[in-house]
Formats: C-alpha cells, structure tokens, sequence
C-alpha cells in the first residue's frame, strides 16, 4: 500500500512532467488522476480493513528489505493508526491542491506538478519510514521540490522565501542528521552492529546530557518546521511567496511532519530528556500561541495574516505533546488534522480573492460580501474555525489540548488560553477586513465557480464532520499514542 | 414525546440550513414561512414537551435523552445529549414562545431588507444554538451553545455590515464576551481534571461528596464558571458590550439581547447551583456583582439620549438583579424575573423597533414626543411593559418578581442590609429612568410626525406580550398576599429553597408597602423633571458640574474609556510596533553578518603577492606564538 501510494505519486510526477511538453493542459490532469488513484486505493484499503484497522495496536503493514546492510540501513517503511490518519490527509489537500492549481499555473506546468506530487511522494515517505536513514531521505525529498515551488511559481519576493525556507530546514535537516548518526553510534557501541532502525534505536534510550544533546538535535529540526517562535521566521515569507497549493501544502502537511516528528521520534527516543525539557517546551508552546496572535492581527497582508495564524495554532501543538497525557495528545492529532483543514482552505480563499481581485492588501478590501457572499459565508466559517468555535475540528483539538495540558501545568495553561481570546481578534479582524465595512474600489468579481465550490464544500465537510464526530480519529489514532505514553511512562519517572 | 426533544434545537436549525442553501431563491413570502415556521413548530413541540413533562414526570424528575458520544478520550467522553428537567422548560419555554413571537415581528419589521432571508437564517441559527445552551446534558456541549449564541449575537449585531461603526460594536460583542468564555473554559478545564467528565448532573452529584464546603478548589471553579456567565448576562465588569450591540436590528436585540442570550450567565449559574453552594465566597461575589451592576447600569440608563441605549442598560441592570437573587441562593427568585423580565423588555425592546420604524429610524428620544395619540397600541403596550419594569405594585408582573428579590435581600440568610438598600435604590432609579423614557417619547408635543403605522405582524405580538408583563406575575405570589407558588413548586425539584435567616414574615408587609411607594415616588419625580419642568434638568445639565457628571453616565461609567487605555490601545500598539516581527531581526541580522564577512575576506583577495606574503607571515608569526606560550 505504501509502495503503491509513493510510487504512483512519483510515477505521475515524471510522467506529467514528460508529457507536458506534447500537451501543457494534460499534466493537470495526470496528477490529478495519479491522487485519485491512490485514493481510490486507499480507501479499498481502509474499507476492506477497517476492522483490522481499529482493533489493530500495532503495525497495520510492514515493509522490509536491506538496503545498505554494512551500516545497518534497511529499506524499512509501516503503517500505524496516525500515519494512515496522515496519508489520508496528505491525499486529501493533496487533490485539492492540484484543484487549486487548476487554473492558477500556466507556466511550466509539467515542472509545478512534477514538483508538486513529488512533495506528497516526500510527505508520505516521512510519515512511513521507520528507518531513521530513510525517514531522513524522503524528509530532504519534500524539502527540495518545495524550494522549486515556491522559488519558481511564487509571488514578487519568492527568490527570498524560497532560501530561507531552504535554509531554515536544511540547517536544522543537520541537526538532526547528526543525532541520527549518534543514535546509531550508539546502538553499535551497546550492541556490536550498526543499525538505525526506529525498533532497535527505542531501546538506546541515551541518559544524561547526551540524551539532552541528541534529543535537541531532533527537536529542532523538528520544531523548525512546526514552527516554534524563534525557529517560526521562514514560515510568514514561504507561506505568503508560495503559490495557492504551495501554501497549502506548507500549512496543511509540512508543519505537520514537524508534528509527526516529535510525537513519533523525540518523546519515544528520549523520554526522560523530553520529560527533562517538557517546562521550558511548553512555555514556548505558550510563547508561540500569543506571539503568533499578536503578529497575525498586525499584518496588512492577507495571506502573512493567515501564516501567522498556523505559528499561533501550531503553538497549541508544542504545548499538548510535552503534556504527556492522551487528551493533550488526542487533541494534538486533532489539531494536525483540523488546522490542516481549516488553515488549508483559508490559503485557497485568499487564493481565490487575489485571483479576482489581484491583490492581496486587506487596506485594499472591505465589503466584499455584498458581490461574493458565498465566499463570504466561507470565510465567515473558516475564520470561526480559527478563532475554535465549537462544532468545528478546530474547538476538539484545542479544547483537549488545553484539557490536558491543564493537567501538567495550570499557571502556562491559563497563559496559553489567553491565545483564545487573540484567535478571536485576528480572526474577526480577517473576517471583517475583508468581507465587512464599506467598498473602497468597485470590485466587480465573481462568487464561487463550481470547481471552487467543490473544493471549499468538502472542506467544510470534513472540518464540521471532526467537529460533531471526531471519535474515528480519536479511535484510529489511540493506540500510537497509547504506545508513546506507555514508553514515557515506563522510562520517565514523573 | 419526549424522544423527540432533540428537534426543538434541530427544527431551528433545518431552517437556518434551508434558507443559507436556498434563501436566494425564496420569495419574500415563502422565506418567513421557514423562518418563523421552524420556530413556531419548535415551541409548539416544546408545548407537546412540556404537558408531557407535567403530566407524567420522569422519574428524578429529569428526563435523559443521548443521541451519540461526541468523542470519548481516556474515560473522559462527553455526549450529545439532552438533559430535561423544569429548569430547562422554563428556559425552553421562554426561548421558543418569546422567540416565535419576536420571528413574527420581524417578519414585517424586516420585511423591506434586502438580506431578508439572511436575517432570518441568523435568527433561526440563534434560537438553535440557545437551545442547545440550555438542553446540553454537558458542560462541553453547553459551551458550544455559549459559543453559539455568541456567534448569532455578532452577525446580528452587524447585520448591517455596511457600517463600520455597527461591524465594530459586533466585533466588540464577541470580543467582550470571549475574555469571560475563557474563563469558563478554565472552569471546564479544572472540573475534567477532578471528575473526568463535564456531565452536569454527575459533578452537581459527585461534588458535595468530593469537595468540602468553602475548600478553595470549589471556589476556584465557580468563579472560573461566572467569568463566562459575567461575559454573557454582561455584568460588571463585563458589560460594556451590550449598550453597543444596539447597533443590530431592534427584533435582534429584542430576542438576544433582552430575553434570551443575556440571560445565559443567570442559567449557567442556577444550573450549577450545587458548586456555587460549596462556596460561600463565590455566592457572595454573585450577588455583590448584581448589587453592583444593578446600579451602576441604572445611573447610566438615565443620562440616555437614545431609546435603545436606555433600554440597553435598563436590561444590564435588571439581569443585575437576577445575579442579586442567585447570589442570595434565591434560585427560583432568580428565575422567575428572569422570565418575567422576558416578556417586559422583549415587549420594551420590540415597541421601541416599532416607533424608531414609524419614526423613519430616528432613535434619539429628544426628537420623538406626542406619540401617545399617533401610535395608541404601541404606546398601551409600551406603557404595560414599562409598569411592569419599574415594578408598580399590585397590577405588573414586574412588582412581584422584584419583590421577592427585594424581600429576599433583607430576609434571607445571605441577604444584608446593604444588598438590600442597593436593590431597593436600584428599583427606585429604575422607575425614574423608565418613566423618563415613556414621558418624553409619548407624551408631549409632537415632534416628528409618524411615517407609517405598524400592521398586525406587529402588533399582535406587543398584545400579547403586554398581557403577559401584567398577569404573568400571579403564578408567583407573596405568602402574605394570596401566597401563590405554582413557579417555586414547579422547579423546586431542580433548585433547592432559599434560606431564609433573620428576620420573620410580619414585616414582609411594611417593606412590600415601601418598596411600591417608592416606584410611584420615582415616576413623579420623573414627570416633574422631564415633562413638567425639564428646564431644570437643562440647567442642570449645562452647568458645568452637570455637563460632566452627565457624560459620564452617558458613556457608562468610564468603562469603555478605561479598557481602551488599559488594553485595546497598548495591544495595537505592541502589535503595530512589532508588524515586522522583532525576531526576524536575528536572522536578517545573522545573513547580514556572513554577508558582510564574506565581502571583507573577499576584499582580501586582491591578487597582489605582497599582501599574500604579509598574511602569510603575520599567521606564521601568531602560530609561533601561541606554539610557544600557550
């Protein structure tokens, strides 16, 4: 399954590339049929399995070959609950970025969605690789393509965003590429043999300031991407450069392997060191939540607005996965799969607005709602979504994080939940900005088209559907995050 | 029957989905059909509810109905579930007759909008979203009503969003509101971690046995929960919002701002009147903040210019006294004006809509005047409303459902003399700004003439209303006065009596006497200074002493001014100062330094040989050295 999703989505990705140049409009249509046929996959998958799925506590499917065995390197890739709840997502906003891009590339098109699947070749790679050498392949693999997308299709400063962003992650890429070496120095020293397979290197379990050291190198690698403030200035640029899908892609999945990465490698591999950090980390996590509020309500820019969103949202995530308790870590995995909705559809919207409008200047807006009220009522709910209304994906996951970081710290908690109140502000801010008060210009603009609407209507779908009925989720994810607790629990004493 | 609860709160709803998806192509005839239809078929479900309530009451005196668990993390699984006792019919009661009442107003009142169908999509949504307040079985689901309702109450508020000023006042609305919901959501925070569930009715049981009474945990989570109720019911110091979401349309602030959504903070309260018990320190901060508010926002409904704003405040300082009587563990004292002060103030709020709309939308009193012959049916009706607020004795509602608060603020065991002095100043501050407003807008010369008389959509619900402000009162009466108790029977299995303290019933009689005199007394004085001598308050108000004190009671008290300046301006300020993110500065800052490192070593490489040789030797000299020294 995970072969078959990453090699049609690399497949598709060369083969859309190389026809492009008999025909440009006929590269859309490849990737979008190489997504959809994963998907179609995928879900034949998950139907015919869910029961296995859901009882399941383990791997759901394991693939093993060597690869270079004199260090160790094994071709190793598996499945479990959360990353099948992550394919799924990747699948998702991945149609619904080439949806996105419909229309928006002209030039070069083969290239953009060459580059585009690849990075979802990339994101799934990451979510699957449990050897520590491969994971850190496919890691690069996302980043690269990404550097294309932005530096290549993005708006007027994209040069610029597309370093930093290189930069940002390459540099941090090394981080953690050199605790992955230590990890597995280590296990050789310990056993005799190299190995940097995730199963062998759980019981390294290095103590003392090593573990600090080690952890730290994976840590920011990983909360580079998540971003946390400080690590979060790439993201404001790359976000606002990127094309439509570039953006969503960058919300909806990449600052989610940042996620994936500290519940999957960080807490398990160094328990006690985490255990150690967990204060500080959640301090930032606070940090994070309010200082992303504050700069999100000051920006002028509509789309810098809403990537200083996601640094305050993903603030929430930093704060529940050092809380180290399975509501904090329920409402994580929500708030990774819901922000990933609603901030990926709040990129599409303000897509949609500088298609028609050629400008994304919020000075520039105002009173939209009277020609474009259905892109208003859009906003209008992706903006709720943002600031956590209830009844929507957003409300669950923060709602439990704050629940169960509540539980390990209740000064940093009322701290942190101080951000609902700045979610409340910047996002009304973007609401009304845009939508409400007086028409500076003579917009004459259309509402939503079909393929639009299509697009924004299952979003909705699924945001209001994880915000009446997460327990699916909750039910898939249970036992990874069981199973990270369990490996706190048995090594950190608290 | 009652299975089929869950579509009081869906009925509404399936509205507000059919006239979001389909309202484009409604007619204006078919649109309030939806509209006020869902809302009229959710009360009369609630009708059906409750004679079936009644009739056969449920064992506990509750009935359960669980539709499905909304999640369950750990143990901790809260459901979509109704929880049905008296309280929530009352509540139910008051949100769906009141409301269906307000829909058929406004199906003429709004009947001349573009964004009609708009308008009731948002009503409907509200009326859903209020009764899923106060049906929720759980705290987390009741929240999502609070929110909600919150929602509804700020594209109400700036259903004209054309207008900044009114998209300001909207925003301002959820803002305020949001600070105390967060409060709140603390509260919930610190209840999952104590009994790892928010299922009312569980922790009212689980808490008495777990908590000690007066322990600070206890305290802790009902001053975490009134946070919200303060945001909501807008109470100090938590109330500036609501003078300003007048801006919405008059049947909005009739139906939120007035019967329903405001009074969610008084529910919250009596619905967890169990944790509020284990604390003394927080029962007394309730009834403190009503003493408080009740007062503060009767000076200020003085000094009004605009009929809305009067009646804004007017409504801050009546839900005042409900938080006075909750406080004094009065629970169905509180109750009682709360639905009493439904039907008055949606009655005030709806007569007010009909003169501004008569009056081609002038809202300043000073220009209205003389309507008492223009408009009699509103000026009869408004007048049974504005009896009923400021209490007269004997014939209104109002008077009774005060009384008991009053008398309950002497007599009862957490009652004080000072409780009391403050709600019996407040009743009498009450009468004056109240007859203030109906002798300057009924009575007097004519000053702008009336543009078109209401029609029966109109009409026919200000009748009803009005008859209600006056005999809605007898199912509650005084024991020294026909001693009716149809209303604290029918919820005294949900909340407990008050106690009563000091003090027996032989005075009751003396105080009731007082208290009736003292509204007549205020609606003299009211006459005498606004319609029979007013060049005594405009003397008063030019002098100089007069011109302040007058405006600042006319901008509330100074609160808005003190938040401005205490957080609105520092936060754009910080927030402005720091657009360009202060930590990019770092990186800009590190790229710049390699930058500028890269050009110096750069410079270096000039391809002349004897700065080569110098380098060269200079290295050798300072390797040497340290070789030798070090």
């Amino acid at each position: 399954m995970i072969i078959l999703i990453i090699s049609t989505l690399m497949a598709g990705g060369l083969l859309a590339w190389f026809l492009s140049k008999t025909n440009a409009h006929l590269s859309r249509i490849i990737a979008l049929i190489s997504l959809l046929l994963c998907s179609a996959a995928f879900l034949y998958y998950f139907i015919t399995n869910h029961e296995i799925i859901l009882a399941s506590s383990g791997w759901l499917e394991e693939i093993h070959f060597t690869w270079i065995p004199q260090f160790g390197i094994s071709f190793h890739m598996a499945m479990d609950g959360l990353s099948l709840l992550m394919i799924a997502l990747t699948l998702f906003l991945g149609i619904l970025g080439v949806l996105a891009s419909w229309k928006e590339i002209t030039e070069r098109t083969g290239f953009y969605y060459f580059n585009l699947l690849w990075i979802l070749a990339g994101i799934v790679g990451v979510f699957t690789a449990l050897d520590l050498f491969l994971f850190f392949f496919f890691w690069e693999i996302m980043l690269i393509p990404m550097f294309f997308l932005i530096g290549i299709w993005g708006h007027e400063n994209r040069k610029y965003a597309a370093y930093k962003f290189f930069l940002f992650t390459q540099a941090s890429g090394l981080l953690m590429l050199l605790s992955i070496l230590g990890m597995g120095l280590i296990f050789y020293q310990n056993t005799g043999k190299f190995s940097y397979d995730y199963i062998d290197l759980l019981t390294v379990q290095p103590e003392g300031t090593l573990g600090l050291l080690l952890m730290f190198g994976f840590l920011i690698a990983f909360i580079v991407k998540l971003p946390v403030v400080p690590f979060h200035n790439w993201l404001p640029d790359a976000h606002t450069q990127a094309p439509t899908a570039g953006s969503l892609i960058l919300a909806g999945l990449l600052l989610k392997t940042g996620a994936y990465g500290i519940i999957r490698f960080v807490v398990p591999f160094f328990p006690v060191a985490s255990h150690q950090f967990a204060p500080y980390a959640m301090v930032l996590g606070a940090i994070g939540i309010l200082y992303g509020a504050v700069l999100a309500f000051s920006q002028t820019d509509l789309k810098r607005l809403v990537a200083y969103t996601s640094v305050s949202h993903m603030g929430f995530v930093m704060l529940g996965v050092f809380a180290f308790n399975e509501l904090a870590y329920q409402g994580v995995v929500m708030q990774m799969v819901s922000h990933g909705i609603s901030t990926g559809a709040l990129f599409l919207l303000v897509g949609m607005l500088y298609e028609r409008t050629h400008t994304r200047d919020l000075t520039q807006m105002g009173g939209l709602w009277q020609n474009v009220p259905k892109i208003g009522a859009v906003g209008l709910l992706f903006a709720m979504a943002s600031l956590g209304l209830p009844g929507l994906g957003n409300f669950i996951a923060e709602f439990l994080v704050l629940s169960g970081s509540f539980q390990a710290s209740k000064v940093i908690t009322a701290v942190a939940s101080i951000g609902l109140v700045l979610g409340t502000i910047y996002s009304l801010r973007l609401f009304q900005r845009v939508f409400q008060g007086s028409m500076h210009k003579d917009w004459r603009i259309s509402d939503l088209s079909t393929r639009e609407a299509i697009v924004m209507g299952s979003l909705i779908i699924a945001i209001v559907w994880l915000g009446w009925y997460p327990q699916p989720v909750i039910d898939i994810v249970q036992p990874t995050i069981q199973l990270v607790l369990d490996q706190m629990a048995m090594h950190a004493t608290f | 029957m009652m299975n089929f609860i869950w579509l009081i709160p869906f009925i509404p709803f399936l509205g507000f989905l059919v006239l979001v998806f389909w309202g484009k192509y409604l007619s204006k005839r078919t649109i309030p059909l939806v509209g006020v239809g869902s809302v009229g078929f959710a009360s009369l479900i609630t009708i059906l509810a409750g004679i079936n309530f009644l009739s056969n009451p449920p064992a506990n005196d509750f009935f359960e109905l669980k539709l499905w668990t909304w999640m369950n993390v750990g143990g901790f699984a809260p459901s979509i579930g109704f929880h049905f006792d008296a309280l929530t019919l009352a509540f139910v009661f008051v949100i769906t007759f009141v409301g269906f009442l307000i829909h058929v107003y406004s199906a003429e009142y709004m009947h001349d909008d573009d964004d009609y169908a708009r308008f009731f999509a948002y009503m409907n949504l509200f009326v859903s979203a209020m009764l899923m307040l106060v049906m929720a079985d759980n705290l987390v689901l009741m929240y999502l009503g609070w929110e909600g309702v919150g929602l509804c109450s700020f594209l109400l508020i700036g259903f004209w969003y054309k207008e900044s000023a009114n998209a300001a006042a909207a925003r301002k609305a959820f803002i305020v509101t949001r600070v105390g919901d967060t409060a709140m959501a603390l509260g919930l925070f610190l209840l999952i971690i104590h009994f790892n569930t928010l299922d009312i009715h569980e922790i009212l049981q689980k808490a008495p046995v777990q908590w000690a009474e007066g322990s600070s945990i206890a305290t802790w989570a009902a001053l975490l929960l009134l946070g919200g109720a303060l945001g909501k019911s807008a109470q100090v110091p938590l109330q500036t919002w609501l003078p300003d979401a007048m801006a919405g349309p008059s049947p909005v602030s009739a139906l939120i701002h007035a019967a329903t959504m405001v009074t969610a903070g008084v529910y919250l309260i009596a619905r967890n009147h169990v944790l509020f018990e284990l604390s003394p320190i927080a029962m007394e901060t309730v009834a403190i903040i009503g003493a408080v508010t009740l007062l503060l926002a009767g000076f200020a409904a003085i000094a009004q210019y605009d009929i809305k704003r009067v009646l804004a405040y007017s409504t801050i300082s009546q839900i005042g006294y409900m938080f006075l009587a909750l406080g004094l563990g009065a629970w169905s004292a509180g109750i009682f004006h709360f639905m009493i002060h439904a039907f008055f103030k949606a009655l005030l709020f709806l007569g007010a809509g009909a003169v501004i709309h008569a009056l081609h939308n002038e809202q300043n009193m000073f220009k209205m005047g003389g309507l008492k012959k223009e408009l009699p049916v509103i000026f009869w009706t408004f007048l049974a409303g504005s009896g009923a607020l400021a209490a007269l004795p004997l014939i209104t509602a109002g008077f009774y459902s005060k009384d008991q608060i009053l008398w309950f603020a002497w007599s009862s065991e957490k009652g004080s003399p000072l409780l009391w002095a403050a709600a019996f100043f407040g009743a009498f501050v009450t009468s004056i700004y109240t007859f203030r407003m109906v002798f300057i807008t009924f009575f007097g010369n004519v000053k702008t003439h009336v543009h078109h008389s209401p029609g029966k959509m109109i009409k026919i619900p200000l009748i009803v209303l009005a008859t209600l402000s006056i005999v809605g009162g007898f199912i509650e009466l005084p024991h020294n006065f026909g001693h009716i108790t149809i209303f604290s029977d029918f919820l005294s299995p949900v909340l407990p009596e008050v106690v009563l303290g000091h003090e027996g019933g032989n005075t009751e009689l003396l105080f009731q006497l007082f208290t009736g005199a003292t509204g007549l007394v205020g609606i003299y004085i009211a006459w005498f200074f606004w319609f029979k001598n007013p060049s005594i308050v405009y003397n008063l108000k030019t002098s100089s002493f007069g011109k302040s004190l007058h405006g600042y009671l006319i901008n509330g008290l100074g609160f808005d001014w003190l938040y401005d300046h205490a957080f609105v301006r520092p936060f754009t300020w910080i927030s402005n100062i720091n657009k360009n993110d202060a930590i990019d500065l770092l990186y800009t800052g590190i790229a710049n330094g390699a930058q500028g490192l890269n050009k110096s070593f750069s410079r270096m490489q000039t391809g002349n040989i004897r700065w080569y040789a110098t380098g060269i030797v200079i290295g050798l000299i300072i390797t040497l050295a340290m070789v030798l020294f070090l």
